[in-house]
């Protein structure tokens, strides 16, 4: 057991040197000079040379990537070009509205998906089979941008109930959290939402087919003990690898969102930063959003253990 | 390759016909979302006859109108007719979502096809796929995206980057399984040639996965596609696509959403149409998913 926490942790290692590497030589992989590319086509040569400094870019590839690497495990991403700011500090700056949109996302998404699963799965066939089908195929086909619009329709411009846009923190009260952080929140869980409902259902109809569950039924079990207690149980391992690996659609759909309703997160970050070219930025984000995401998969893998206690590796 | 089942859903000789209610019947989704399809693409082909007018007209004196008779989809702050510029839009959106496709399909296939079989490969090529496949596909789409200049060209070979290393896993795992199976090891014991089992057994049982594979990566090509050109780093500017039309009616959505809602309502129901296909597909070809999902 302990072993395989290790090992498991230890696997991380070269998928993240993987990520680290991917990130730093695309800007060199990339045909011609990448500074110049960096700088923009109104760049004078000096601007030219400056981020060439800036960035080492004057000096070999291994040495390059050596620094970087040992700036990154310091905890320095490198200097954003456009604001002349640590990377590291933009990030913190913007941390906070991206986490709490993915944190409220992912409890949303989870608390109504596996119910819907599980009851699709039971009354399998029925109008709440249907229904459920159907919202996970929607799901998966309206981008989260345009469901952000029909919200923002629906619920700010022809109710307004709702405000259109703005983040507010929790700090300064839940009401005004929740009212901001409501419409994002069903925009960008949608789709992770139909995800997990689908792959609930697909593992619960698996499970409520087998012997055993026949004879918690036989003795006399509530049917709520039956699906929880038995069928969920032995139906979660599918559920949460599907949880983790949908982590991504939510990080790729936060930027989106972001953008959508005017929330100053690492999202507006990394669109303001395309449109400046502002690359050290970039590959900041990207490292930071692929390392939690190989680390909530990590955590997937290691929950396995509590569900089925066969697995011990 | 995805749209063949259109093909199939029109109602031809009498004789024949019998047979397509049947398929219809027993799949409907792969006839409802190929007909979509289908009309999709004719749509993309046929734009400049369907009473569109050059997408690129600018008409100031015509700005924001709403829709109405002679603007069936309104124009927008530059006096561009949107009902023009989102059937033009599909072009972009179904050529980048078919690229995609194609090219991550037959990348896949081949690097699946030697790490299946070469340990050495297998070891090396499967941790950069999984490094890879830890990096959100939006974001590896992003970051070459703010590398290269804006085109459709760039924009395929960014997502298709990004989708690789998921077709490289479907086949290899594919692969890795057959390699076991009986029928291939008593090809290699009746001294088969090696690229001859590939050919004649290997290939023909990668394909069916693939191709619900490459639906769904359609699919998922163009939301990307058009999520890089809303964010501002996809199709230029001077290309109508859906993405595009999105993002410049962003800023005056609270007074004319119509120009985000119709090519997003023409976004949705083409991804829809290709998932619905996917999924008749899936059912169609693999009996045991087909129960499950």
């Amino acid at each position: 057991m302990f072993a395989y926490i290790v090992r498991r942790i230890l696997a991380t290692i070269p998928v993240m040197a993987v990520v680290a590497l991917f990130v730093f030589s695309l800007l060199h992989l990339s045909p011609g000079d990448p500074a110049v590319i960096i700088a923009g086509d109104t760049a004078t040569l000096d601007d030219i040379a400056r981020i060439r400094a800036k960035l080492g870019l004057d000096q070999a590839f291994y040495i390059q990537f050596g620094t970087w690497v040992w700036g990154l495990l310091h905890g320095d991403l490198g200097i954003s070009i456009f604001t002349n700011l640590p990377v590291s500090t933009l990030i913190a700056q913007r941390i906070e509205p991206t986490a709490a949109l993915t944190v409220s996302t992912l409890v949303v998404s989870i608390l109504t998906a596996i119910p819907m699963g599980v009851l699709a799965a039971w009354k399998a066939g029925s109008w709440i089979d249907r229904v459920v089908m159907v919202f996970a195929v929607l799901g998966f086909s309206v981008p989260v941008f345009v469901l952000a619009y029909l919200l923002i329709y629906f619920f700010a411009i022809y109710t307004d109930l709702l405000p259109v846009q703005g983040f507010v923190s929790i700090r300064h009260g839940l009401g005004p959290f929740l009212a901001h952080i409501a419409m994002p929140s069903l925009a960008l869980g949608m789709v992770y939402a139909a995800l997990i409902a689908r792959m609930t259902r697909a593992s619960m109809l698996d499970v409520l087919a087998q012997d055993y569950i026949r004879t918690a039924q036989a003795k006399g079990l509530s049917n709520d003990k039956v699906l929880i207690g038995h069928a969920l149980k032995n139906a979660a391992v599918p559920i949460v690898t599907i949880i983790g690996i949908g982590v991504a659609l939510l990080i790729s759909g936060v930027v989106v969102t972001e953008t959508v309703f005017a929330i100053p997160g690492l999202g507006r970050l990394t669109v303001d930063a395309i449109l400046r070219r502002d690359y050290p930025i970039i590959q900041g984000i990207i490292l930071i959003f692929s390392a939690a995401y190989v680390l909530i998969n990590l955590f997937v893998d290691l929950s396995y253990t509590l569900f089925d206690p066969r697995i011990r590796y | 390759m995805t749209i063949a089942p259109t093909d199939v859903a029109l109602p031809a000789a009498p004789r024949a016909q019998g047979r397509v209610w049947t398929y219809v019947r027993r799949h409907p989704t792969i006839a409802i979302g190929g007909t979509l399809l289908g009309l999709m693409v004719l749509m993309a082909i046929f734009a400049p006859y369907l009473g569109t007018v050059d997408p690129q007209a600018l008409s100031p004196v015509r700005r924001l109108r709403w829709p109405s008779a002679q603007y069936w989809f309104g124009t927008d702050m530059l006096g561009r007719d949107v009902y023009s510029r989102t059937i033009y839009g599909a072009r972009v959106s179904l050529t980048v979502g078919l690229s995609v496709a194609l090219c991550s399909t037959v990348l896949g296939l081949a690097i699946g096809l030697v790490t299946g079989f070469s340990r050495a490969a297998d070891a090396i090529v499967m941790r950069v796929m999984d490094g890879l496949m830890s990096i959100p596909g939006v974001l590896i789409a992003i970051a070459l995206m703010a590398l290269t200049r804006a085109s459709m060209e760039n924009v395929i070979f960014a997502i298709t980057v990004a989708q690789v290393p998921r077709d490289t896993r479907l086949v290899r795992g594919v692969v890795l399984t057959l390699r076991e199976l009986p029928f291939v090891e008593a090809a290699l014991a009746s001294g088969t040639g090696f690229f001859r089992i590939l050919w004649r057994h290997i290939l023909p049982n990668t394909l069916p996965p693939l191709l619900v594979q490459a639906t769904f990566t359609a699919a998922s090509a163009m939301i990307v596609e058009a999520t890089l050109s809303f964010l501002g780093a996809g199709t230029p500017p001077n290309i109508p696509s859906w993405g595009n039309i999105m993002a410049e009616g962003r800023s005056l959505f609270q007074v004319a959403y119509y120009i985000v809602l119709f090519p997003g309502a023409f976004l949705s129901i083409t991804v829809l149409a290709i998932n619905l296909l996917g999924d008749g597909l899936r059912d169609a070809l693999d009996p045991r998913l087909a129960r499950r999902m």
